[in-house]
């Protein structure tokens, strides 16, 4: 088996668990955590074709996305850990009430 | 593609909402307002501007900073994009306007909300931008900008209902656009590109091109609320401030229904298959139905609204299974692709102005009498016939009955049903419209109904109300321009004209 495949199948391994985690998990944090495995997940798929794809030197494509999708996804999960912590910090809860 | 004329406008429709938003933020609270304002109707005139350019020129490219694909990035102005955008413009400006006195006039009550502004204008140049891509990852960087930007201004009340349902909205958003990344990663992987118009050439059909299909479809469907991933939608924009539901439920949503809409015609056509497009189809279908009697069943008036957006967001999803070809038809014959998906454009265009319309209403309604419980809107018709009107006028458009715009959607979704033989279609699109009819003139025999106590009715500015009543107006008037909008978006040599050959389908299905 070559290297990059060896990546991709954990990218998607930690790409199920990050989505499993969001559904089931119910602390809020741990809800967000599962989203930043996901996204794990993704940019190590992107990164591992960069790998296979290298002649001489890796393609620099997907490490530019991956860069951008690491932005984008700091600032999701900041964000969200912000909502979280306004939530503690009115209510007191840690995650969604279960009626809903 | 390159061939095409190029002009500035795209870039600057994206890049002048940004420039003005930064701008805001170094203004105290009411120069926010005034720059936001002023930004909006600037962006707006642009958006008219560049409306009249692509009917004059056709098509239009503008390429990045000289540096043209497959390295650079291409903005591409095609019917389509230009029809979503003048109507993101047209509602957008109206809600401006409202959002401008409804901050005024809460101005000694509620706080000051004058964040509002950049956040708005931030959405609207994400907004633009979506429409202007024509790469795959060019689009997830932008719905991105709409998620963070739209969840912001959900949270803007600071309540704690409000929190609750913003979050849950941005881990729906972050899960959706992993997903979508997920399948981005993987075409990028098999076919080293990400433009649209190249992949819909090379990109071929395997199990990778399926599975890549499967996850950016359940990736924009979370984001576009599609059933069964609505459940975040009714908390999320029936908490928010009045200007930001109607903004939510007019045109955030409709975002990752566009890049659905490309990506299943223009990219993935030769991995499409009749039963995927009948699962789609069902999806919307069930949403229908489900989000028309959850509508039927709750008591506030904002719950009532978000609710019916879930259900006539199914009517989107139910133009798929149309645009894919039944096994053993041939594409020549196709008579009805054309009104399914001009059918899904006019749906989008007469929901946004309907729906924030209904938005709008309610946060007048909220105003005057402090909460929106369904009895609140006794005795409406006498105190506030305008607003009265505007609900009934946009429910009218919602139900789907002539002359309004939410008819000619139906009818050309249901025209489509009939040619194409799926005719198992036209009960859900008749059933949801009696539904629709259940909720709305429940609330109508409300408006009319005499009051049962005196509650305490504070009065509200009429600009507010005139700005409802407009905006369901609008609803009625993009009827008129019908057959030369349809005419328009047909001549797109992007989209519409090419859209028969794409929907041939692929190698599964249909041969």
């Amino acid at each position: 088996m070559e290297t990059y495949k060896i990546y991709i199948l954990t990218s998607a391994v930690l790409f199920v668990i990050g989505i499993g985690g969001v559904f089931m998990a119910r602390h809020f944090i741990k809800k967000i955590i599962a989203t930043v495995i996901m996204g794990g997940g993704v940019f190590l798929c992107f990164v591992s074709f960069a790998e296979r794809d290298a002649l001489t030197f890796a393609d620099p494509v997907p490490h530019a996305m991956v860069i951008t999708g690491i932005v984008v996804a700091v600032a999701s999960a900041a964000f969200a850990l912000a909502l979280a912590r306004r939530i503690y910090q009115l209510t007191g809860e840690q995650s969604f009430p279960i009626d809903k | 593609m390159i061939n095409l004329p190029t002009s500035s406008l795209p870039a600057i429709l994206v890049g002048l909402p940004i420039l003005v938003a930064t701008l805001s933020l170094f203004f105290r609270s009411r120069g926010k307002a005034v720059v936001g304002l002023l930004g909006s109707l600037l962006t707006a005139g642009l958006a008219l501007i560049a409306f009249v350019e692509v009917a004059q020129l056709g098509s239009v490219i503008h390429i990045l900073g000289g540096w043209e694909p497959p390295l650079g990035i291409l903005l591409r102005m095609d019917p389509l994009a230009v029809v979503f955008i003048g109507m993101t413009a047209l509602v957008g400006v109206f809600i401006s306007l409202f959002a401008w006195w409804y901050f005024r006039a809460q101005e000694s009550t509620n706080g000051k909300f004058s964040l509002f502004w950049p956040l708005w204008l931030f959405l609207w140049a994400g907004l633009n931008g979506l429409f202007l891509s024509n790469d795959l990852f060019n689009l997830f960087v932008t719905i991105e900008v709409i998620g963070i930007c739209a969840v912001a201004l959900a949270v803007l009340s600071g309540k704690t209902d409000s929190l609750f349902a913003g979050l849950r909205y941005l881990l729906a958003a972050i899960t959706g656009s992993m997903a979508y990344l997920f399948g981005v990663a993987l075409i990028y992987g098999s076919t080293g590109t990400l433009d649209l118009g190249l992949l819909g050439q090379i990109l071929e059909p395997g199990k990778t091109t399926t599975f890549a299909l499967l996850v950016i479809t359940f990736g924009l469907m979370v984001k576009m609320a599609g059933f069964p991933f609505h459940f975040w939608l009714p908390p999320a924009h029936s908490s928010a401030l009045a200007p930001v539901s109607a903004l939510l439920s007019a045109l955030v949503v409709k975002g990752a229904f566009y890049i659905l809409l490309r990506l299943w015609a223009e990219v993935f056509g030769i991995s499409l298959t009749y039963a995927g497009g009948q699962l789609i189809g069902l999806a919307g279908a069930v949403a229908v139905i489900w989000g028309s009697w959850q509508a039927f069943m709750q008591t506030n008036l904002k719950l009532i609204i978000a609710h019916s957006s879930v259900a006539q967001l199914g009517y989107l999803l139910m133009i798929f299974p149309l645009l894919i070809l039944a096994p053993g038809v041939v594409a020549g014959s196709a008579d009805w692709l054309s009104p399914a998906w001009t059918a899904g454009v006019y749906q989008v265009m007469a929901h946004a102005f309907a729906k924030a319309s209904f938005f709008l209403s309610a946060g007048i309604i909220i105003m005057a009498q402090g909460h929106d419980h369904k009895g609140s809107l006794r005795d409406l018709a006498s105190r506030m016939p305008m607003t009265t009107m505007a609900i009934g006028i946009a429910g009218v458009s919602l139900i789907g009955l002539p002359p309004s715009g939410g008819f000619f959607a139906k009818w050309m979704l249901l025209k489509g049903v009939f040619l194409s033989g799926q005719l198992w279609w036209a009960p859900v699109i008749l059933t949801g419209s009696f539904l629709t009819a259940g909720y709305v003139f429940m609330l109508l025999r409300l408006a009319f109904a005499p009051a049962r106590d005196q509650e305490p009715f504070r009065p509200v500015p009429h600009s507010l109300q005139v700005v409802a009543l407009l905006l369901a107006l609008g609803s009625f008037l993009i009827v008129f321009p019908a057959e030369n909008l349809i005419q328009f978006l047909e001549s797109s040599e992007t989209f519409g004209s090419g859209i028969e050959s794409i929907m041939e389908g692929g190698a599964y299905g249909n041969n």
